[in-house]
């Protein structure tokens, strides 16, 4: 019988994060009020935050919303009314709360959510986004702009890739001047992409200390609550100070050998976003095993900094282009996600991989049974793959996931994966082997 | 192996070309034509001038219909996926592509996109790409890009080639192609005023088969059936005219089409295979012919589900075609689990409604072969139009 562990770890962190993503919401239920500050719509998904930092426009990131309503139980009803509009069962769920929340005046927080002063879509991989501000827009009645970001089709954008971008910030710069009334400072910009940077730097070290065992950081569950800051206030000096704090605080648990989990068990590497409606019975799922997600891809779908990439206020257009092609789970392609993976569970040292499929998401999802043969049967990874959604509560089948859970431990448990012993890999190994597993020729 | 001749573009002709899963006619080319290359793409455009100017055969690949049992793919690319992405892995997994030297895909959904990059790694022996076709065509910047992406193609495909495709041979290509969508043009014409005359599933299928033939043998093709059609006469049916939308990448079952006629509907407009008909008007064949096709994808072309463009909103442009082709409803045929048609059936059912067009929802899978439940959906809606 496995034993049970509490995962949570409440510190300054927490109620930092709290206060900040409050002001958050209190700024925009400000702007609904009283028609300022600017607002703009936009996707977390490589998102260019700093040039709205720049005109001090405050972002407002359905994304948050709609997740914020299904931790809190409130997803179906927005749903549901948004089928009624004609949305199929089967469309993105986010959307559907979105929409639906939209129409009913469904607020996550307690204040109001302004109609934006612009509708930017970031079209950052997922086609989604097109349509989802598409309609965002046309139901609030806001403008609309289109920044078309390139799919990275080889391992890097090219130099026309990237010039398209910029020529398309500069657009979206123009209508933010028009917006605000304010001429664009430049000054203020590279300042904001500088602020970024150091949020990256912070953010990353933090990703890192999961290398170390046990792990002083929960770089699923524990990631998404740093999410929230790290998209809404990455461009600013308070996220700058929050970052530092939250490393600090991090690193001084790694220092005093704190884990997650007092005496970690397993390892493992998340592909896929959670499910929101059931957060709290699936995060018990892994603490039941005193299993600690090491790495996640779901953590960088607003951008991936932990293999190196930084924000640099020398040439801010490019930076903030570069971050929106490349730097960023959801416009790599489907093989660069594999290799991600496979990066997590060499350097990060895990035991296997529990691949998430979310029936909303096909830009995370279509393909995953390939994700999975890879892994199991190239690279031998042990490797857990469950169904659900990630906001429509109808899809989450809570007795079978954890009977699934559990074998998927048990079968850890029984190859000695938490005495180190290691597991069976076939296939070349990767410039970083890791001891865990054991490749065969 | 028989040959095809103009001539012999009948219509039970193309329906085999369509159903032909060994895909024996480019076969045929490929021996025709030593060390030639076919190079496939998925729906829903593909700059089809740059592959033949290569000395390369295009072959549109729209699915497999419903003579394809899916034993692999499921295995890839589990629930809620639609049928077209597995039946062209399945395809691919069972050897049925294996004259294919390489494909693209587009910025059309996110699990085309995926299927691309699994293909990749499953078939690395094959060239794979992906065209990202420009999302903002309202912006000048997104001309440039094009034009930037075009020619990054052009420069894998000559590779490939072992040769070079000079701007004579590009500009020869889009003539041609030209040429075989002023046919098609003129064959939607004649349909939509001549209903009686054409029915839409051999219209499809005149259509459909130069997915897999030489532009040169498609177009003597049409020429000769649009001659024939224009002498001819027929009696007109009792039926409404109905405008189809929601087809742009799967494609339904040809049974599907005929049922639909069949209950008293002539199809004045559709979007089947919409990448073939993609222009409203020639692509310019002076000048640079790149610059010409890029800029003709973004200015010269029609509204669809896979493509935004601020300058003509896609419900409107619905509207404006249902009015302009005299349409008595709309009719949203969609593939199940396509998440742009979905996405955008909910626009588009609103600005329908405030036009005061009745509109019908059907949904279909290219793998289905019954269909009494469609039938009695669209005869019902028929007889409500009808009898109203
Ligand atoms: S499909 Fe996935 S990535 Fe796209 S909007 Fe929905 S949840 Fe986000
Ligand atoms: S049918 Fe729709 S969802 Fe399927 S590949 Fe085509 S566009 Fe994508």
């Amino acid at each position: 019988m496995a034993d049970t562990a509490k995962s949570e770890y409440r510190g300054e962190i927490h109620s930092r994060q709290k206060e900040l993503m409050s002001a958050w919401y209190q700024r925009l239920d400000e702007a609904a009020r009283t028609g300022a500050p600017a607002t703009v719509e936009l996707m977390i998904s490589g998102n260019c935050v700093e040039l709205l930092e720049a005109f001090d426009a405050v972002p407002l990131y359905p994304e948050i919303n709609a997740l914020q309503l299904a931790i809190r139980h409130q997803s179906l009803e927005p749903i549901l009314l948004a089928e009624e509009l004609g949305y199929a069962a089967d469309n993105c769920a986010y959307v559907k709360a979105d929409i639906g929340a939209l129409l009913k005046g469904i607020s996550p927080a307690a204040g109001k959510l302004p109609k934006p002063s612009l509708v930017l879509c970031n079209f950052v991989g997922c086609n989604t986004y097109i349509k989802w501000f598409e309609h965002a827009a046309v139901f609030q009645g806001s403008p609309l702009y289109m920044l078309d970001v390139p799919f990275l089709r080889a391992d890097s954008p090219s130099r026309e890739d990237v010039t398209y971008v910029v020529r398309q910030l500069r657009e979206v710069v123009k209508m933010l001047e028009a917006i605000t009334g304010r001429k664009f400072d430049y000054g203020r910009f590279r300042h904001a992409v500088e602020c970024s940077r150091r949020v990256e730097d912070a953010w990353s070290r933090i990703k890192l200390l999961a290398q170390r065992r046990p792990s002083p950081f929960d770089a699923y569950f524990d990631a998404i609550t740093l999410m929230g800051p790290l998209y809404v206030y990455r461009a600013s000096p308070a996220g700058v100070e929050f970052f530092d704090i939250a490393l600090r605080e991090l690193e001084a648990r790694a220092a005093r050998g704190e884990g997650v989990y007092d005496q970690e068990k397993f390892r493992v590497v998340l592909e896929g976003p959670p499910p929101y409606p059931y957060f709290r019975a699936f995060r018990d799922m892994f603490a039941k095993w005193r299993a600690c997600p090491v790495a996640s891809t779901y953590s960088t779908v607003g951008g991936l900094w932990e293999f190196g990439f930084r924000h640099d206020a020398e040439d801010p257009f490019e930076a903030v282009a570069l971050h929106m092609l490349e730097h960023n789970l959801t416009n790599r392609n489907f093989l660069q996600r594999y290799a991600q993976l496979r990066r997590y569970v060499e350097d990060w040292n895990a035991h296997g991989l529990i691949i998430h499929f979310v029936k909303s998401c096909r830009l995370f999802s279509a393909g995953q049974g390939d994700m999975r043969d890879y892994f199991t049967r190239v690279l031998g990874v042990p490797t857990l793959y469950i169904e659900s959604d990630l906001e429509d509560p109808r899809y989450f089948a809570e007795a079978q996931t954890k009977n699934r859970m559990d074998a998927f431990f048990e079968a850890l448990e029984h190859a000695g994966a938490h005495r180190g012993l290691p597991l069976a890999v076939s296939g070349p190994a990767g410039p970083h082997a890791n001891p865990n597993l054991k490749v065969i020729p | 192996m028989r040959s095809l001749s103009p001539r012999l573009l009948d219509i039970p002709r193309c329906v085999e070309l369509i159903q032909d899963l060994n895909f024996a006619e480019v076969a045929r080319w490929k021996a025709e034509h030593p060390g030639g290359k076919a190079i496939a793409y998925f729906p829903v455009y593909a700059p089809v001038e740059i592959i033949h100017a290569c000395g390369m055969l295009p072959v549109g690949l729209n699915g497999a219909g419903d003579r394809l049992d899916i034993q692999h793919a499921d295995a890839r690319f589990g629930s809620f996926i639609c049928s077209i992405i597995k039946t062209t892995l399945e395809m691919a997994i069972t050897g049925r592509l294996d004259w294919m030297d390489g494909m693209f895909f587009s910025t059309i959904c996110d699990s085309a996109r995926n299927l691309c990059f699994v293909s990749k790694r499953n078939f690395p022996e094959k060239y794979w790409d992906f065209i990202h076709l420009p999302q903002n065509a309202g912006s000048p910047a997104a001309v440039d890009f094009l034009e930037q992406e075009y020619r990054r193609i052009l420069l894998q495909l000559e590779s490939l080639a072992g040769r070079k495709a000079d701007d004579d041979a590009l500009r020869g290509a889009i003539r041609l192609y030209n040429h075989n969508r002023e046919l098609l043009r003129d064959l939607y014409a004649l349909r939509e005023r001549h209903p009686e005359r054409l029915r839409t599933w051999e219209l499809y299928s005149l259509l459909r088969a130069g997915c897999f033939l030489p532009v040169e043998t498609h177009n003597a093709g049409l020429e000769a059936a649009l001659a024939e059609l224009r002498a001819g006469a027929a009696k007109p049916r009792d039926s409404i005219r109905i405008l189809i939308e929601g087809s742009f990448c799967e494609q339904p079952p040809l049974d599907l089409i005929r049922l639909i006629e069949e209950a008293g509907c002539y199809i004045v407009d559709d979007d089947f295979i919409l990448g073939r008909r993609w222009f409203t008007q020639d692509v310019p064949s002076e000048g640079d012919p790149i610059r010409a096709l890029a800029e003709s994808y973004l200015n010269r072309s029609v509204y669809s589900s896979v493509r935004h463009d601020p300058r003509h909103p896609r419900p409107r442009a619905l509207v404006e075609k249902a009015r302009s082709r005299r349409a008595d409803a709309v009719l949203f045929l969609i593939a199940k689990f396509c998440e742009p048609a979905y996405f955008d059936y909910v626009l588009f059912k609103q600005a329908v409604e405030a036009a005061g067009i009745p509109h019908l929802l059907l949904e279909f899978e290219e793998k289905a072969f019954t269909f009494e439940r469609s039938r009695t959906e669209v005869e019902t809606f028929v007889e409500s139009l009808l009898f109203d």
